[in-house]
């Protein structure tokens, strides 16, 4: 492992009593980029993040985060880091931009100059006590003092649950702002459309291991491509080509996926067949994301 | 009766969320008045020996504004009963503002009502389960200890008496609370509202009694209580002034329930400042933040005690039966004049009350984990052990601070009224004895939170342990070493006793390094809270 690279973790595993948060976790972040950890509720995201924090410490495995360990210097590594919290609860007597300019403080920061212009991006209002604040609101706090640190490495756990559509875009260019800085930013969620906007490689997370790791196009690359056809003659033959699957027929209507090997077969086979529409898709993450979790979905 | 639409399965909810708190609650107050009249009543085998213990009561006025009068000079009962009574009560009544606030606008604050009141849940619900079960655990609380008071040998009907005293409390601060958790938005400020009145009226009736203004404690619940007269002639009405209290109360917690939005006070809230000031920068100011309101309150109540012990302890020297009062004292241990054995023994019971802030102060460090408030800190460029010394600071400065404000208070109307400026520095002294032992509770709760955080409420206990110690060991005739186990035994009882350095340092010295223990514990454990 790399200690060069902002996150590396090697083989974490972390239990809770008798439940196993961490089974094996491998993850690398590495400099400049935004990467995606994804997963359902309970696959272990937010205890990863924890241990990158040094919030809990590992039961095994090896991790670095920013050159450092996160348990043993904490306070070194954390001057670097900026956090947002799954779950953002704030001091109920303090007002929003209390707490703002307290993180920064603790931060050391003197100046907080971006504090402005992100609290107008986020149309948050910094003169209300935090417990007026709503869920959303609450959220913004935190990433408001999140998006402010001068910090190397953003860990965001679940950062637009709450946030509306127009402040999820804000959320995106700040992101996109960050990484143009040179900044690293790990953001694990279960927000499939976010993290595809976001980030450029994904770890897809399951019972506690990363089960896949690239980026978007090597993800896809390997993967079925889907294709929605019309067609005039009879597509009953399309089943015995190789790498074609889901065939399903109705009238003139073809849906079927395709290996990308058998792609350009396919695309003959269907010419063929004499094409009046014709619609090809990449793979989206959710159908990566179901893929690794089709079976408990089905359950 | 839409608007109490779901009152019985929130009330159910209620009794499962506080299925160890409350019968632990309960018993604890049960076996107090059980251990108040078995070590009482075996003190004074005679009538003679009663006639004189009342009377050294009713003439020390010390003793008059802390636990009221004794009414029968014949009632072995009544005597024993005195102190359980009063400070027995106050229990009650925390017990049933910490439940009825808990339930009410904690539910509301931490969104869980929101919930519970979009369902087929009625407006008043909330309210009404509330005080269904805090009425209903004052009721059982006083049949369970008038049956447990029956059985220790006392006369049936003061029994009773007694149990319906202390349940008149628990239903009359049941509805302070319910009055409280409407007006104010926050369960803190609800909760500070409440138990500010309990200590109000405490001392109303403290100053109606030893100054002889009956009507001042005409105004008070807790006078309420000592009107009922257990084993002195159980004045079986006085039972009606808490509940006739109570209904009006409630209805106008009704009302105030009926008027405003889920969520609200009767104060709006208004904009507060968009950045930090200066006193705002670090873990140590932050801690100092979120305590320095209820400090201010403790520091209120202790210097308001300490003018009464000022007030009261110079005359005890002048009462006509003060051989028969020194008497008293000296069971407690104490050699000194009579008014040194009122002020140490008033003092001591100030120092096991500073500790209780102390360990309440390093349990805001628990609850800020607990809410999830600690990692953001900590996630920032912050050391555990920074953040804890913040609260840990607070929580020592703090008892220290509620202890000199209660010296000085009392160490200058002392000094006032005995016309001796010597007797200031004295006083202040004594108070400041009680420091060290407090700072040992607070490391207690410090080694409580940082090692065996799900264990923290150990701490609480060990305090109650040392109150009762304090309170009841000397009368029950307690092994050494069992006395020993708490550290207000090994204060000297100044003033009037030798300084004993030692012993002071000592306790400072197993206080700090209890706090390093329980800072190592916190850096090499998890954080909790989400997961």
């Amino acid at each position: 492992m790399s200690s060069r690279d902002p996150v590396a973790a090697l083989g974490l595993r972390k239990s809770f009593g008798r439940v196993r948060a961490l089974d094996g976790l491998d993850l690398t972040v590495r400099a400049g980029e935004a990467h995606g950890l994804l997963g359902p509720n309970g696959a272990g995201k937010t205890t990863a993040l924890r241990v990158l924090l040094g919030l809990v410490r590992a039961d095994g495995g090896r991790v670095s985060v920013l050159g450092g360990d996160p348990w043993r210097d904490a306070v070194r590594v954390h001057r670097r880091t900026a956090y947002v919290p799954g779950d953002v609860t704030l001091w109920p007597n303090l007002t929003g931009g209390e707490v703002i300019g307290l993180l920064g403080r603790l931060r050391g920061m003197r100046r907080q100059d971006r504090v402005a212009d992100l609290v107008d991006r986020f149309e948050l209002d910094p003169s209300r006590r935090c417990r007026t604040y709503s869920n959303g609101n609450r959220r913004k706090v935190a990433l408001v003092a999140a998006l402010a640190a001068e910090a190397d490495l953003l860990v965001l756990d679940e950062p637009t649950a709450g946030l509306d559509p127009v402040m999820q875009a804000v959320f995106a260019d700040c992101v996109a702002a960050a990484v143009g800085e040179g900044r690293s930013v790990l953001l694990a969620s279960h927000e499939l459309a976010e993290v595809e906007t976001v980030c450029h490689r994904v770890s897809i997370v399951r019972a506690g291991r990363v089960v896949e790791c690239g980026t978007l196009t090597e993800l896809r690359r390997l993967r079925r491509i889907a294709v929605d056809a019309e067609v005039t003659g009879a597509p009953g033959a399309l089943a015995a080509l190789p790498g074609v699957h889901d065939l399903r027929v109705e009238g003139g209507r073809v849906r079927l996926r395709v290996d990308p090997d058998g792609l350009d077969r396919a695309l003959r086979a269907l010419a063929d067949l004499g094409v009046r529409d014709l619609q090809c898709r990449p793979p989206s993450l959710n159908d990566l994301f179901l893929e690794h979790y089709r079976d408990e979905v089905r359950v | 009766m839409r608007e109490l639409a779901g009152t019985g399965a929130l009330v159910r909810l209620a009794l499962r969320r506080d299925r160890i708190l409350l019968p632990a609650w309960l018993l604890a107050l049960v076996a107090l008045a059980v251990t108040s009249a078995v070590a009482t009543t075996d003190l004074y085998p005679t009538a003679e020996s009663v006639a004189k213990a009342v009377s050294a009561l009713n003439d020390t006025p010390a003793m008059v504004a802390l636990y009221g009068r004794v009414h029968d000079p014949s009632s072995v009962g009544a005597l024993a009963m005195l102190k359980a009574l009063a400070s027995g009560a106050v229990l009650v009544a925390a017990l049933a503002v910490f439940l009825v606030v808990r339930h009410t606008r904690g539910e509301e604050e931490a969104g869980r009502a929101e919930l519970l009141v979009a369902g087929p849940v009625g407006r008043s619900a909330q309210l009404t389960a509330a005080m269904v079960v805090v009425v209903g655990g004052s009721l059982l609380l006083g049949l369970a200890s008038a049956l447990a008071l029956a059985a220790s040998g006392l006369p049936l009907s003061g029994c009773f008496a007694f149990g319906l005293a202390w349940a008149g409390v628990g239903v009359a601060f049941a509805a302070v609370a319910a009055v409280a958790a409407q007006a104010v938005a926050s369960a803190r400020g609800a909760a500070g509202l409440a138990f500010g009145t309990l200590a109000l009226t405490y001392a109303l009736r403290g100053i109606g009694d030893a100054m002889g203004e009956q009507w001042l404690s005409w105004l008070s619940p807790i006078g309420w209580a000592q009107a009922v007269r257990p084993f002195a002639g159980d004045r079986w009405w006085a039972g009606l002034l808490p509940l006739t209290f109570a209904v009006a109360a409630v209805a106008a917690a009704y009302a105030l329930a009926a008027r405003r939005d889920l969520g609200a006070g009767l104060v709006p809230e208004r904009a507060g400042p968009v950045s930090p000031g200066l006193g705002l920068r670090g873990p140590l100011s932050l801690a100092w933040r979120s305590h320095r309101g209820a400090l201010a309150g403790w520091t209120a109540g202790f210097t308001a005690y300490g003018l009464l012990v000022g007030a009261v302890a110079g005359s005890a020297g002048d009462m006509l039966s003060s051989e028969q009062a020194r008497e008293l004292f000296d069971k407690l241990g104490n050699a000194g004049s009579l008014s040194d054995s009122v002020l140490a023994a008033m003092l001591g019971v100030l120092g096991v009350l500073a500790a209780a802030h102390g360990v309440q102060a390093v349990g805001r460090a628990h609850a800020e984990e607990d809410a999830g408030r600690a990692a953001l800190v900590l996630a920032g460029p912050v050391g555990r052990t920074r953040w804890l010394l913040g609260h840990i600071a607070v929580a020592l400065v703090g008892s220290a601070l509620v202890l000199v404000a209660a010296g000085v208070a009392a160490g200058a109307v002392h000094a006032l009224r005995l016309g001796d400026a010597d007797q200031f520095a004295r006083v202040m002294g004594a108070a400041l004895a009680r420091v060290p032992a407090a700072w040992v509770l607070v490391g207690v709760a410090a080694v409580g939170y940082g090692v065996f955080p799900r264990a923290s409420g150990a701490a609480w206990a060990y305090l109650i342990a040392a109150l009762l110690i304090g309170e009841v060991g000397p009368l029950l005739g307690l092994d050494g070493a069992v006395l020993g186990i708490s550290p207000f035994t090994h204060v000297p009882a100044l003033p009037g006793a030798d300084a004993q350095w030692l012993s002071l340092f000592a306790l400072a010295g197993v206080a700090a390094a209890l706090v390093a223990a329980g800072a190592a514990g916190l850096r090499r454990r998890d954080l909790t809270g989400h997961q």
